[in-house]
């Protein structure tokens, strides 16, 4: 079975930009001040994978990764 | 009735890399061909005018000094010929500093986040065509003026609970502060000592008739110790979301109108794939920054390997740093579908415009409504496209002809 790639965001990093979210509603959620946390474990479900692409390419930030184990 | 008085005139420019000066009527018109020159030359460029001044010209730079709050102080926000005493909570968060900056941002972000932004969206979409329905039978219009200056100013003013009829006289404030005040301090504090007037009678009105509005948000918050907010902070904020509210969210929103005048290709593309606004936003939002912020070197230090030094003011182009070819392929074109975009319109770092999802709801709300009911206009050849200068760039006057071409 292959693994399924995992996000992680940077707290330290995220400024509430909310690109994420507002480009993978499903991976990302955000705290009261906007700011944002992967959802749950941050697996990304088959057929999403383009979708935390797209979110880690557009964090201006650079507080997004995809991790591939 | 507006003030649309011009600012003084500085001595005309001759050496842009050596003497820039970004209220140049050249660089007010067509600021992107000088950026491609001062940024061949170096990623940190330097004027003596405005008493010192450096400019970073590509996107590391750019992030380098927002994200260096040690040696780079936001007291000071806008170049201006002057460098008057800095006054304390004169716009919190956006001119405070770690550690006071922190607390100060908390309290700002919470009415601003994208679920309470979609509570917004119908008020929008209702004021949007309200404007439209004051001038779309006339079949010619100054978008600037009569659509996009009022979607912000309305729905800033709704959310701060003061009258959206007073639009007028609020951006005569922001007119005279963020334009006129670079070079003339009277104008600037004429028109903050008016508006703070004004915030405080609405202040002293909800001491007796709380409402659920920001100005009884803010008259209600705690600081960290569990204390009411002094009222000059209260004062402060309210300034601050007055200002930073109006002329941004026109600007992004009238530049997107006259891209799309002059860009049929891209405006059929919007019209036939609507789902594809929110994605064009950003890529108008990349190409067409319109805010300018800056900063105040507190200490030497380096940046992009360049040295500067104390006492200078760092003219801190988001709108630059958006235009580097380094950090995007075809920079210099506007792509509507252009996926990978980190731009920097909202800046970079701990002063993140604390607006920015109002701006894009905003942009998105404004873009639709008028593609929906005027899918054809253009620039009207009689008339004439002026922008404004400093530290906010945008159409001011933005004559259309609207229908199809006879």
């Amino acid at each position: 079975m292959t693994e399924r790639p995992r996000v992680h965001i940077d707290p330290d990093k995220c400024q509430g930009h909310a690109r994420c979210k507002a480009l993978a509603p499903e991976l990302f959620e955000l705290d009261e001040y906007g700011n944002a946390r992967e959802a749950g474990d941050g697996l990304v479900p088959p057929g999403l994978e383009d979708k935390a692409w797209l979110a880690k390419s557009n964090c201006p930030e650079i507080a997004i990764d995809v991790i591939e184990e | 009735m507006s003030d649309v008085s011009q600012p003084a005139a500085h001595p005309p420019v001759t050496d842009w890399v050596n003497d820039f000066d970004h209220t140049d009527p050249q660089w007010t018109d067509d600021p992107f061909p000088i950026w491609e020159e001062l940024r061949a030359a170096s990623p940190v460029v330097h004027t003596e005018r405005f008493l010192g001044c450096y400019m970073p010209t590509t996107y590391q730079a750019v992030r380098e000094i927002a994200n260096n709050t040690e040696h780079f102080s936001s007291r000071r926000i806008i170049v201006r010929d002057v460098r008057s005493e800095v006054a304390r909570n004169a716009a919190p968060p956006i001119t405070s500093d770690p550690p006071v900056h922190k607390p100060a941002k908390q309290l700002l972000l919470p009415p601003f986040t994208p679920d309470a932004m979609k509570k917004l969206e119908p008020r929008m979409r209702a004021i949007c065509n309200e404007l439209i329905d004051g001038f779309i039978a006339d079949g010619k219009v100054d978008a600037a003026a009569r659509y996009s200056k009022y979607i912000p100013v309305r729905a800033i003013a709704h959310m701060l609970g003061i009258p959206e009829r007073d639009s007028d006289l609020f951006i005569n404030w922001i007119h005279m502060i963020l334009e006129l005040g670079i070079k003339d301090e009277t104008k600037l504090l004429e028109a903050v000592h008016e508006m703070s007037d004004y915030f405080r009678t609405h202040i002293e009105e909800r001491r007796s008739r709380p409402t659920e509005d920001l100005i009884s948000y803010l008259m209600n918050a705690k600081d960290k110790e569990g204390q009411p907010l002094e009222e000059s902070h209260v004062l402060g904020s309210l300034r601050l979301l007055l200002i930073a509210g109006i002329d941004t969210t026109w600007s992004a929103i009238g530049s997107s109108l006259w891209h799309l005048a002059r860009t049929p290709a891209d405006r059929e593309r919007l019209i036939s794939e609507p789902e594809l606004i929110p994605t064009a936003v950003e890529e108008l939002l990349r190409a067409y920054s319109p805010v300018t912020m800056a900063r105040e070197v507190v200490k030497e230090t380096t940046i992009s390997g360049c040295p500067v030094k104390a006492g200078n003011m760092v003219l801190l182009s988001f709108p630059a740093a958006n235009r580097d070819p380094k950090m995007f392929p075809d920079a210099d074109k506007v792509v509507i579908d252009r996926q990978e975009n980190r731009h920097a319109a909202f800046g970079l770092g701990i002063h993140r415009c604390v607006g920015s999802n109002l701006a894009r709801m905003e942009m998105q709300v404004a873009l639709e409504e008028w593609l929906k009911r005027i899918p054809d206009f253009r620039l009207d050849p009689a008339g004439t496209v002026t922008w404004s200068q400093g530290t906010v760039r945008g159409p001011r006057q933005l004559p259309f002809l609207l229908g199809k071409a006879m």
